[in-house]
């Protein structure tokens, strides 16, 4: 399902004095089956946008195409619902939606409102426990005697349990410790290859997008100002400056040991063992050469 | 959603009645409450209409918000003002039909208690409007203490009131998050048949039930730790300073008082 915001602006409190515009001409598509990351510093409007994608704010000017369907400013949409089981939204710190009095119950939650039997959504349910990394005792368990880390993956199965094609991340991976982050994110990368979803990710970890994502957007003051890959992306560190970004400590090693060398790799290298990789492969050609 | 709200907030600024001490900006629409009701003719209902419109000139504050500070008691106004439009019968009948006939007094009585909505509202809108939440609370402290003498533990009440106010922008925001996030999973609020629509207040009022309380004892804590241990002899960082502006209001009341009074009937 692709997803394509055309000149999309929005304003909170539009009309009143406390309007405050926080999206300007957002221009970008989202083709199906992309690992898309939104990256940005605090306040450009990431989170703005993502609530654009299943239609819970509606543009104050401007399009929004989801699949077929169309939001467009001033028109209010109807049954949104097929929208919003397509597309799945993990809020920054999901675990405060919980609200079952047990977990099996709260991940039933969602698909449940989708018009899902009881037999199915129970069995979405217990897969998905073990997906997210929790021991399936905790189904019927109260989702507030749980640890943070356990609820987050709780609220994260609940969402999953809607079958979304297209699954929106707000910062999934925010205070959690780094080992749960890792599992999180390779879940979330399994799941984006297995189902062929697509996949938003909001993060402010360079390397989560070095790392999963196929394209990169950056958002600055409410403007998309940047979209590519992250090897185009994060070569040009200076324009990143300019935007209040770091690119990943990965790439910054690399021009570290660029500087030392004397000259530049072949490519810039967005994983540790890619790094290694070109390394070798340039003392080789050194080796050749002398 | 919840970002329409505008009755109840402060809006900084500098005119005049903004640098006033909250106290007498308490008194003065404490007093002012009670003198309304010493209006009954079109003289004093006039006078008391252009001294609202006065103040609401020297307050600098733009009509909007005090127009929407009107909207939630709307209904409650034109209600009344249609009930001493149909049930007064005295006077000059100026419109005559099989049901109804309408006097001229009961118009008159109308505008009279809609005039009488309109200035309550607009002062005590423009009270909340240019007085921060915090230095309310801290007037009404000060005003109340001679309480304490029969044991009214006003400290403590007028610290629940600045808490709850600190919290409610923090409880709205945290709806309209809660709100979304359960929308996100397919819970409608705001459409369908009634009963599913009570159903669906309950993803909406666990949570926040949870992270209020969660909150509330984190603060306690943090109040704790950082040594809080009643009002007993606590000291302010923020003072309130009575000046001339302050008696001059009081005089400024004092005068309308006096006038409304001489010109009742
Ligand atoms: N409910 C709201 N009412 C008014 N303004 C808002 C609201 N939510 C966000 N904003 C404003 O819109 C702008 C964009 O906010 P947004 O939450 O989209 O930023 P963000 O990029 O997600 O930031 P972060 O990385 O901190 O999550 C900010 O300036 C913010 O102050
Ligand atoms: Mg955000």
């Amino acid at each position: 399902m692709d997803i394509k915001l055309q000149q999309v602006s929005y304003a909170y409190a539009q009309g009143t004095p406390f309007e405050k515009r926080a999206l300007f001409d957002v221009d970008f598509d989202i083709p199906s089956h992309t690992y898309q990351a939104i990256i940005g510093h605090t306040g450009s409007g990431k989170s703005t946008i993502l609530q654009h994608f299943n239609a819970l704010l509606r543009p104050t000017s401007g399009e929004v195409h989801i699949g077929d369907r169309l939001i467009v400013a001033g028109k209010k949409a109807k049954d949104l619902k097929a929208v919003r089981q397509k597309v799945g939204i993990v809020f920054q710190f999901p675990e405060h939606q919980l609200f079952e009095e047990t977990v099996l119950k709260d991940i039933m939650f969602g698909p449940m409102n989708f018009g899902i039997s009881e037999e199915e959504a129970e069995a979405r349910a217990r897969e998905l426990v073990s997906l997210v990394g929790l021991p399936d005792n905790v189904l019927d368990k109260s989702p507030f005697d749980l640890s943070g880390g356990q609820m987050r993956r709780v609220a994260i199965a609940g969402v999953l349990a809607m079958d979304p094609e297209v699954i929106v991340l707000d910062e999934p991976t925010a205070g959690l410790d780094p080992r749960g982050q890792k599992e999180i994110m390779d879940m979330f990368y399994q799941l984006h290859q297995e189902r062929h979803l697509t996949t938003i990710l909001v993060t402010h970890s360079m390397e989560d997008a070095a790392r999963y994502a196929d394209n990169i957007v950056i958002m600055h003051e409410g403007k998309n100002v940047l979209n590519g890959s992250p090897r185009v992306i994060f070569k040009d560190v200076a324009t990143l400056k300019e935007f209040r970004l770091e690119p990943p400590r990965i790439v910054r090693f690399q021009q570290k040991i660029e500087h030392m060398m004397g000259h530049s790799l072949s490519k810039v290298c967005l994983t540790e063992e890619e790094l290694a990789t070109e390394i070798a492969q340039a003392l080789r050609e050194e080796r050749a050469e002398s | 959603m919840m970002e329409k709200m505008i009755f109840g907030r402060f809006l900084p600024g500098d005119s005049p009645v903004h640098k006033l001490d909250p106290r007498s900006k308490l008194i003065f629409v404490f007093a002012f409450i009670i003198i309304v009701f010493l209006a009954n003719n079109t003289v004093t209902y006039a006078m008391l209409l252009a001294f609202t419109l006065l103040i609401v000139l020297v307050s600098r504050i733009r009509l909007y918000f005090l127009i929407n500070g009107l909207k939630p008691v709307l209904f409650l106004m034109a209600f009344t003002f249609l009930l001493h439009i149909f049930m007064t019968k005295e006077g000059v009948p100026v419109f005559e039909s099989k049901f109804i006939t309408i006097y001229d007094e009961g118009i008159r009585r109308g505008i009279f208690i809609s005039i009488r909505f309109l200035v309550l509202v607009f002062m005590t809108s423009i009270l909340t409007l240019t007085t921060s939440p915090i230095s309310i609370t801290d007037g009404i402290e000060v005003l109340l203490n001679p309480l304490k003498a029969i044991k009214v533990p006003v400290h403590e009440l007028a610290l629940m009131m600045s808490i709850s106010l600190r919290f409610i922008p923090t409880l709205m925001d945290e709806t309209d998050k809660i709100m979304k996030a359960q929308m996100a999973r397919g819970s409608d609020l705001s459409s369908g048949p009634i009963k599913d629509r009570i159903k669906a207040v309950v993803p909406l009022l666990v949570p926040l039930f949870v992270s209020a309380f969660k909150r509330a004892e984190d603060l306690a804590t943090a109040m704790e730790v950082r040594g809080y241990r009643g009002g007993e002899g606590r000291t302010r960082y923020r003072r309130l300073k009575w000046d001339m502006g302050d008696t001059f209001a009081i005089v400024l009341l004092v005068a309308i008082g006096v006038l409304l009074f001489f010109y009742r009937s």
